[in-house]
């Protein structure tokens, strides 16, 4: 294969300046979950580093080895919290996937099969719709209990198997069809918001969208879920499909800046930390490179909006034992783990105990946990492990990925704590 | 390169599943935690017996390859990183703590465990393992007695040396001994175990190592001192010391590292003053008291431009939060952080910091200075980016004149760092010819087929 100069030829993508400036100390090596569960250096941030090194400076092709290195790492960015170097590990992994798809596309009918759902399916809300009404059908008819009984089906179809096990189950109608575009408040709006419906969330997480909209409305919060918007992009560019990303960011960003907001506020911790970055993936772009700017400067976690604007005492004491989990995309990618902790806490009545290594990743990851399902297993384990050592009646966390992944492991395991979201919880805490 | 039926016979002793041969793992195992430095090794190899490694050994003199055993690889000295014709022998995973023993205040351990996992096992139970490298919540206690470690407690309790009681080490040529042990006192013999504290995985593979745990310190006071001259803040040092107090840390951080800091983790540092010392005192809660007061006075009236006592155990972490930054914020601004770690005596550290301070405008060479004030350790830190190759033949040329100053002021090249390859041309400077021929014969000795990391610390 020839020598590159960069392995990232993308104008807006990290290149040698991120590659050098990790110093190989080791420090991201204990908290990198994969690298718990091998102990092997290739199999860690640092070691990931040095093989993507190796490729752009020629010395090591697209090969199996590294490509296998590439797709375990869950892309959880616990590493960039612990780096001293302040090295983007994420961008350089999810540049690297990039490249892989330019490089050897086609070579794996799984690893086709997950870009033609995530570059096709996710983008585009009619199609996800029905591919959401299929697998709510396939969800409600008896394949369940006949993956569940049959190992023989298991064994032939794992992905398939893992798909039935923890895809999040689907609504009987998507969010956006029963919403308005614009909801009122009550009383007098001090804040407009707008409001991402987004892809997974709108099938599957309908529940948490109305409690998040209910908890905004109650902090007088004018909430405008514009019609026109699509999916983030995020599952696309950490799957390193940039290109398309870039195509969902465009869209999103005209629609949205179309109305005044004060604020856009999220409710996946993985959306909101993609749409924090369409500057950079739009920097150079002269078209939409300020217009991104000024978008992502918008973009709140629901935890980092409430905690900004004061967040209202519940009328009532919520008497119940809490506990906090970190999804990735909150506390690596987006630094945000005080706010939640401190509404949690400031909530009357509610007892909270810290979760035992709640920074560290549940093992969903995006589809992650469908693609390599048993080391998201392992992964989830470990948490699983310290949500019983926590022994609470709540467990709150920011993402959806994260409240399926660790449902289900809870369920397995038989432990009757509950995962919730946080504006599930604060929906209960105000009774609304 | 080491031929495929030596490869298959390595696998058969430790299962072919422990011994890996891909592009991807030989890649990954090709450095440490030292900049600049790397090399292909030609398989790597995770033995999970005692009995395996003796087997390697054998193996290894017979058929003349090289065996580089390896912990977690964040040394800074290139002592884990392959040679030619090399097998790794990775040891992190012999992590198990064996044995906790609160009537002799010992702890037996497997070379892997990680120190803070130790630091943590015993703190449960009131007891302290005192050495705290940088890395600490990475490195192994297997790395820290092959490099003795230190870390920012060595002033008050010293470094691996100090609590280091026996262990179990299989020899270069696969033999197994066992040297000291739980008694305190004990002259029978050679003390042997002295012998492998800093070996650098030249002299033997450890297997099992025996600590000493000393009661937890009650309670601890931290204060943070403004000076407007090193000169000050290396009296200031003196001054406690002669006033015989031995704070647990006195570290230093210059004017520019403290600017670094400030601008990476804004915690309201100020920008013009030209160092801070950060003092902790720590033991029994009426000392501490009466210490920490002494230590107020001492600095004060070496003209201290402002002096912070932390009244609450946060505001101490905030205090800690300047030192604790330093390397981080440092590594920020360059993409190759060259962190060298020489010690010079105590009394000789306001020298040292003008010398370095000249030698970086000399070398045009930005230095950001922090370090162990309290025992003489200090990091001048280059930042620099190795792809610029002038700039890094002239941080090459400043350390090599930061050595022969460290070393004409009675001090080393090496505080805590060790030799191996990244300063092994530097080490006539601290010790003589004869000293190093003494070393070479002891390697002859122990390893007459100069089989085990060989080509660190010195060439034969």
């Amino acid at each position: 294969m020839n020598p590159r100069t960069s392995l990232l030829p993308g104008a807006t993508l990290p290149g040698d300046d991120v590659l050098t400036q990790c110093m190989h100390c080791g420090l991201c090596l204990p908290v990198c979950p994969t690298f718990a569960l091998t102990g092997r250096e290739k199999s860690s941030p640092r070691g990931r580093i040095r093989l993507i090194k190796a490729v752009a400076e020629g010395t090591l092709g697209y090969s199996d080895g590294f490509i296998e290195e590439m797709d375990f790492c869950l892309d959880c960015q616990a590493c960039e919290t612990a780096c001293p170097a302040g090295v983007k590990y994420g961008s350089l992994v999810e540049s690297a996937r990039n490249q892989i798809r330019i490089e050897r596309s086609g070579f794996s009918p799984a690893r086709l099969l997950k870009g033609f759902f995530i570059r096709h399916v996710l983008s585009k809300k009619k199609l996800l719709k029905t591919f959401a009404a299929s697998l709510g059908m396939v969800q409600h008819s008896g394949i369940h209990s006949l993956f569940r009984h049959s190992s023989a089906l298991k064994k032939l179809f794992p992905t398939l198997n893992s798909l039935q096990e923890l895809a999040p189950r689907i609504d009987k109608k998507p969010f956006d069809e029963y919403y308005p575009e614009i909801i009122t408040p009550p009383g007098t709006p001090k804040y407009r918001v707008g409001f991402l419906s987004g892809c997974v969330m709108n099938v599957a997480f309908a529940g948490v969208h109305e409690d998040t909209v209910k908890v905004l409305l109650h902090h007088d919060c004018e909430v405008i879920m514009p019609k026109q918007q699509v999916c983030c992009g995020s599952l696309q560019a950490h799957n390193g499909d940039f290109e398309i990303a870039r195509v969902l960011a465009k869209i999103n960003i005209d629609t949205f800046l179309s109305f005044e907001l004060d604020a856009i506020v999220m409710n996946s911790a993985g959306c909101g930390a993609l749409m924090k970055e369409y500057e950079h993936y739009l920097q150079d772009d002269p078209a939409y490179g300020e217009k991104a700017k000024l978008l992502s400067s918008k973009i709140k976690d629901l935890s980092e909006f409430l905690y900004t604007i004061g967040m209202k005492n519940p009328r009532q004491a919520f008497s119940h034992t809490v506990s906090y989990h970190d999804a990735c995309h909150l506390v690596h990618s987006q630094k945000i783990s005080r706010e939640p902790r401190m509404l949690l806490q400031s909530i009357p009545g509610i007892s909270y105990t810290e979760l035992n290594e709640a920074s560290w990743c549940c093992g969903s990851a995006g589809i992650y946990n469908i693609m390599r399902h048993s080391d998201a297993m392992q992964i989830l384990d470990r948490k699983v492990l310290n949500i019983r050592q926590a022994d609470v009646e709540y467990l709150v966390a920011g993402n959806p990925g994260c409240l399926t992944q660790i449902e289900y492991g809870m369920t397995k395991e038989k432990i009757d704590t509950k995962i919730v979201h946080l504006a599930t919880l604060l929906r209960m805490a105000y009774q609304l | 390169m080491i031929p495929l039926d030596i490869i298959a016979a390595l696998a058969a002793i430790v299962g072919k599943n422990n011994l890996y041969t891909s592009q991807e793992d030989k890649i990954t195992y090709s450095y440490d935690g030292t900049p600049l430095l790397s090399q292909l090794p030609d398989a790597i190899i995770r033995p999970t017996t005692k009995e395996q490694i003796v087997d390697i050994l054998l193996l290894a003199n017979k058929e003349k390859f090289s065996i580089v055993p390896r912990g977690a690889g964040t040394g800074l000295s290139g002592g884990s990183i392959p040679v030619d014709n090399c097998v790794i022998i990775d040891m992190s995973r012999w992590n198990r703590i064996l044995e906790i023993d609160r009537e002799n205040l010992t702890a037996w351990v497997e070379p892997g465990v990680i120190t803070s996992q130790l630091h943590q096992a015993v703190e449960e139970i009131g007891l302290f393992y005192p050495p705290d490298p940088g890395s600490m919540n990475v490195c192994t206690i297997g790395g820290n007695v092959a490099e003795n470690s230190g870390g920012l407690r060595g002033l008050k309790y010293g470094v691996t040396k100090n609590y280091i009681m026996g262990m179990e080490v299989v020899l270069p040529t696969g033999q197994v001994i066992i040297c000291g042990g739980k008694t305190v006192k004990d002259v029978a013999g050679y003390n042997l175990k002295d012998l492998f504290i800093g070996s650098e995985g030249t002299l033997g593979i450890f297997t099992k190592i025996l600590v000493k745990l000393i009661p937890k310190p009650e309670t601890s006071r931290t204060m943070v001192a403004y000076f407007n001259s090193q000169a000050n803040a290396g009296k200031t040092v003196s001054s406690i010391i002669s006033q015989k107090i031995i704070p647990c840390t006195i570290e230093f951080l210059d004017k520019t590292t403290i600017r670094c800091v400030e601008e990476y983790a804004q915690i309201g540092l100020p920008t013009d003053i030209e160092c801070l010392l950060l003092i902790e005192v720590d033991g029994h809660p009426a000392v501490v008291i009466d210490e920490a007061k002494q230590v107020e006075e001492c600095c004060r009236s070496n003209n201290a431009t402002e002096i912070i006592v932390a009244k609450t155990s946060e505001e101490a972490l905030k205090l800690k939060t300047a030192r604790r930054s330093a390397f981080s914020a440092l590594a920020r601004v360059r993409p190759t952080t060259i962190l060298e770690d020489i010690t010079v005596p105590r009394s000789e550290i306001a020298v040292m910091l003008e010398k370095i301070d000249a030698i970086s405008k000399k070398y045009n060479i930005m230095i950001g200075t922090f370090g162990h004030a309290g025992d003489g350790n200090l990091h001048p830190t280059c930042l620099t980016d190795e792809r610029n190759h002038d700039e890094i033949l002239r941080a090459e040329k400043a350390y090599e004149e930061i050595f022969i100053e460290a070393v004409k002021l009675g001090g080393t090249i090496t505080g805590e760092h060790g030799t191996g390859l990244a300063k092994k041309k530097f080490l006539h400077l601290v010790s003589g010819t004869t000293a190093i021929d003494t070393m070479r014969a002891i390697k002859k000795a122990l390893d007459p087929n100069n089989i085990l990391n060989p080509g660190k610390v010195f060439d034969m």
